[in-house]
């Protein structure tokens, strides 16, 4: 059942896509809550001109120059956003969907400007990610697991994710508070003394450092449904933040696990002979999920 | 600004549990706010009155930091704001919160502990019942474990009430919490707020029913954009100085249900 086959192809795929999910959902909780959802969207489409930039400077991927890039792009688009709400005095909505959009465009043209022939760097890539080419060659099925060498070769997207991941779970466990304060009542808290603007820029920044630490291994589609698609059917089927949160991380996990499958396997089944791309079908998954949440679930609106 | 009828408050000797003193707040061009001088006293129930858009909820929020001050001294009991953050007890517009949130009623009343509990303080007994005590002061108990979208307007206003009794703070500050709301929670929440002021505490709400005032507040504060008037109610809640406030604004008919 669980064999080397399992472990070289599906393990490394399955175990980055669900810290991705995982990583995506958890902050995306409180960005629904805070009507920030689209934060999550422009994020992760200003990460490409970012990354595109940092690869043109130092000429290669390597991982620090480009979360660098995509980072600066992340704060540089907040940026953007705020004064373009300023000086624009339009809706922050509005203001996200100029900024991101025409970040985006750049960095699409930046990398046809660019020769990126040699590298995987390409607008494909940019969207799907590359799950499936995630493999780990020296695999010998789950022995593997407990050995430090063949570990070493597993790739390096799986550590990082999982570390950005931690970070984030250790950040929500430890702010649970102040993040559920300024989420319902940001005035309320202020007058408590609570530095509700570095709380907010906290949450953003680490929704950034997830968008791009997902972006480089499963691509934006996935990133852009995680942070809305499991919280937001979570939040239709309980009342209680704390159920919601746990439940948005068992979504985002089964729609990885569902997604992967059905997209290696799925066209088989029906008879085509290629398989579909994993980030399209998990993105796809959590989208069903959440039109089924929206038609059957228990707590669709209050009557407020 | 308008040539204001200011009644000095000389008389009270006591220290000022609110201070303010040169408060200004602007959103553009225009001061929303300007230069407002007050000191609230224990003991004593306040209404803020004033016209729409005088600046009322804008002079609390900036006196609470929600909102930036141009410019402007708060103190609370005697030392400035900041280092008095536990002796304040704030509660929002009804309308400015998303009702839909996920949380039940003891779940809100327990937020006004946070502030104590810290970021990781367990939460025990003697917690869960400060809020218990404070939910049958408001008389929604029977309520605790309802989802907050399922209460009614009034409902909601005596939730927020709750959730600063269990601060246990020295002033109380409340914006409209009249606003939209049955009778039945309009006299449990001046219960509870009249409760307040005879153990000592400080009372200031931001109020829109000009009938109520003489019978709900021992202190008025007149507002439009700068302080018209401010002291007790006999002196400052008279006909000339709500003219000033509302520049002409109130028929001779509704000063009569004012009952002056």
């Amino acid at each position: 059942m669980m064999g080397q086959e399992f472990f070289v192809l599906s393990f490394p795929p399955l175990v980055i896509g669900i810290f991705a999910s995982i990583a995506c959902a958890l902050p995306g909780n409180f960005l629904i809550l805070r009507k920030q959802a689209l934060i999550g969207d422009a994020l992760s489409h200003v990460v490409l001109p970012g990354i595109v930039v940092a690869f043109v400077i130092t000429g290669a991927i390597t991982t620090w120059p480009m979360m660098l890039g995509a980072l600066s792009a992340a704060f540089l688009a907040i940026a953007l956003i705020q004064a373009v709400q300023r000086i624009g005095r339009i809706e922050q909505g509005a203001a996200m969907g100029v900024v991101f959009t025409t970040m985006f465009a750049l960095g699409v043209l930046l990398l046809e400007m660019t020769d990126t022939s040699k590298v995987h760097l390409d607008v494909e890539h940019a969207l799907y990610g590359s799950l499936e080419s995630l493999i780990w060659i020296d695999s010998y099925g789950w022995q593997s697991l407990l050995s430090i060498e063949d570990l070493s070769y597993m790739p390096v997207e799986l550590w990082r994710m999982v570390g950005v991941c931690s970070v984030i779970v250790i950040f929500v466990v430890l702010f649970w508070r102040p993040l559920t304060l300024i989420s319902f009542d940001e005035g309320f808290a202020r007058t408590q003394g609570m530095r509700t603007n570095v709380m907010s820029t906290l949450l953003i920044g680490l929704s950034a450092l997830a968008a791009i630490a997902a972006f480089d291994a499963v691509g934006s589609i996935i990133v852009i449904a995680m942070f809305i698609c499991p919280p937001a059917t979570a939040r239709l089927m309980t009342n209680s933040l704390e159920r919601q949160v746990w439940l948005s991380l068992v979504i985002a996990s089964v729609s990885t696990v569902i997604g992967y499958y059905l997209a290696a396997y799925g066209p088989l089944v029906v008879g085509f002979e290629e398989s579909l791309s994993a980030a399209g079908m998990i993105a796809t998954v959590s989208g069903v999920f959440l039109a089924l949440a929206a038609l059957f679930g228990s707590h669709r609106k209050s009557n407020s | 600004m308008s040539k204001g009828l200011h009644v000095v408050q000389g008389k009270d000797q006591r220290p000022s549990s609110l201070t303010i003193r040169g408060l200004t707040v602007s959103y553009g061009a225009d001061p929303a706010v300007f230069s407002v001088d007050l000191d609230v006293y224990p003991d004593t129930m306040t209404a803020i009155i004033g016209p729409n858009g005088a600046g009322k909820s804008t002079m609390l929020k900036a006196a609470m930091g929600i909102i930036p001050r141009l410019s402007g001294q708060i103190q609370v009991l005697s030392r400035p704001l900041e280092e008095q953050r536990s002796a304040i007890a704030y509660v929002p517009q009804r309308a400015s919160i998303d009702w839909d949130f996920p949380a039940t009623v003891q779940d809100v009343v327990m937020m006004g502990l946070y502030p104590k509990l810290g970021l990781l303080g367990r939460i025990n007994a003697n917690h869960k019942a400060q809020v218990t005590s404070a939910l049958d002061r408001v008389g929604m108990l029977d309520f605790a474990k309802r989802q907050i979208g399922q209460l009614s307007g009034g409902q909601q206003q005596r939730v927020f009430l709750a959730r600063a009794l269990v601060q246990d703070a020295q002033v109380y500050l409340l914006d409209e919490p009249f606003a939209g709301v049955d009778a039945a929670t309009e006299k449990a929440i001046i219960t509870v707020l009249h409760d307040l002021r005879s153990t000592g505490k400080t009372v200031v709400v931001v109020h829109h029913d000009l009938a109520t005032v003489i019978d709900y507040f021992d202190q008025v504060i007149l507002i439009n954009k700068s302080i018209i008037a401010a002291g007790p109610t006999q002196d400052v809640f008279t006909t000339e100085n709500l003219q000033l406030a509302y520049g002409g604004r109130l028929a001779a008919t509704q000063l009569d249900v004012v009952g002056l």
